[in-house]
């Protein structure tokens, strides 16, 4: 057995803490033929520190397209040729939406906006909706609304928001490569902020957008330096018209090397399959992926993209004996 | 070809549509990598007018609509 699995052995699943970067460099080095041994680790550090439940989260855009912002990624930039056109969620349709997730027996519903930062505008559509939706149905509100001030951080927090996402999106090294518009020191002082507020934090980033497998590692220990009570792991999914449209998807075997590294950075963590996974990985992925250090899917379709149905996440759960999280579990 | 999978017309013996929904191109000439494409993703172009459809995505569905064509579901 490669000596860093032991290592990662003692010290992540038997001890609970998180591997350091270069530790983490090491796991994603480790040759295919290391991959089974890996992920099994990770499911193990998993299951003991987490635990078999699994949370389950709809997305959903309240305000789509039209972002000031370059993030080179995302086809709601308002700067790139994307076919994507900006539109609003009106409430009953967001409130409905919410009545979905919930019957797949989702806990968690986040509400989304391609902006750099909320407006006033903004503030009072989430107000009113997330009240709508209280009114409604029972699950946890959780947000994503870009860079935010103290006084909307103070906002969200009285509207009964419980979460906030905000990722980092790559690690600090490449930020620049990535976005333009804004720094990853702007991010991270959101996320500061979040963090006093007693909202949990939820910060990922996506894979597969130029970063070196170093870069990956450096990635990882920041994300596990902040922290985070939930991390969404994205793979690129090449959109059109953006300035990363021809990159290559990541492969398989990586992906799952990266999940099963993301793990054993942060043992207790939410690892959250989010955007990209059906490319990436496909069916057979997907099930390693739960059995290689995931703990959380989101269910259904996503803000601008299709996802797989999500009656066949479910049955795949299911087929896993893997409990989803309740809503009484997270309070 | 599977021009307006998932919109609520008639499917069937109506008439190919004039334009790709996925890339506003038109429909005729291969289109395989669109369709391939339009299973992950909501249309985008109108296939009547090939006009940029306002798209709302939501968990369990999509709904695209041309200004001038209407709306379709999915
Ligand atoms: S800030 Fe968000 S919506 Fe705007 S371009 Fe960046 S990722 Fe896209
Ligand atoms: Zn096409
Ligand atoms: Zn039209």
């Amino acid at each position: 057995m490669p000596q860093i699995l032991d290592r990662a052995r003692a010290r992540v699943l038997d001890g609970g803490a998180g591997l350091d970067q270069a530790e983490i460099l090491e796991i994603l080095r480790l040759p295919d033929e290391d991959l089974p041994e890996l992920l099994q680790l990770a499911h193990d550090v998993r299951m003991k520190w987490c635990g078999p439940e699994v949370e389950v989260e709809g997305i959903v855009s309240l305000k789509t397209g039209g972002c000031p912002e370059d993030c080179h990624f995302c086809s709601q930039s308002g700067l790139f040729a994307s076919p994507v056109r900006a539109v609003w969620l009106d409430i009953p349709s967001l409130v409905k939406a919410a009545e979905q997730t919930a019957a797949t027996g989702a806990s968690e519903f986040c509400i989304v906006a391609a902006v750099r930062g909320p407006d006033q505008r903004l503030m009072d559509q989430m107000r009113e909706g997330v009240k709508a939706i209280k009114e409604a149905v029972d699950i946890q509100v959780a947000a994503s609304l870009g860079m935010l001030t103290q006084e909307q951080v103070d906002d969200l927090v009285d509207m009964g928001v419980h979460r906030y996402n905000h990722n980092l999106e790559t690690c600090k090294s490449h930020f620049p490569n990535v976005v333009t518009t804004h720094s990853w020191e702007e991010r991270w002082s959101t996320l500061t902020m979040v963090r006093e507020s007693g909202m949990e934090v939820c910060c990922g980033g996506i894979l597969g957008m130029g970063e070196t497998i170093e870069q990956r590692a450096e990635f990882a220990a920041q994300l596990a330096e902040l922290d985070p009570h939930e991390v969404p792991l994205n793979f690129l999914n090449p959109r059109p018209g953006t300035p990363f449209s021809d990159r290559p998807v990541v492969e398989g075997k990586d992906a799952l090397r990266a999940i099963a590294a993301f793990r054993l950075a942060m043992p207790r963590t939410i690892l959250r399959y989010a955007g990209g996974r059906e490319i990436t990985l496909g069916d057979l992925g997907t099930r390693e992926g739960l059995l290689g250090g995931i703990n959380a899917v989101i269910v259904g379709n996503y803000l601008t993209t299709l996802g797989r149905p999500a009656t066949a996440d479910l049955e795949l759960l299911q087929d896993l004996k893997m409990p989803v999280k309740s809503l009484s579990a997270t309070f | 070809m599977p021009m307006d999978r998932g919109s609520t017309r008639a499917q069937g013996a109506a008439p190919v549509p004039p334009y790709c929904d996925h890339c506003g191109e038109p429909a005729a000439g291969g289109h395989a990598a669109c369709a391939t494409a339009r299973e992950l993703e909501p249309p985008r172009f109108c296939p009547d007018c090939r006009r940029r459809m306002k798209v709302q995505v939501v968990p369990t569905g999509w709904t695209a609509t041309c200004v001038e064509h209407g709306t379709r579901h999915g």
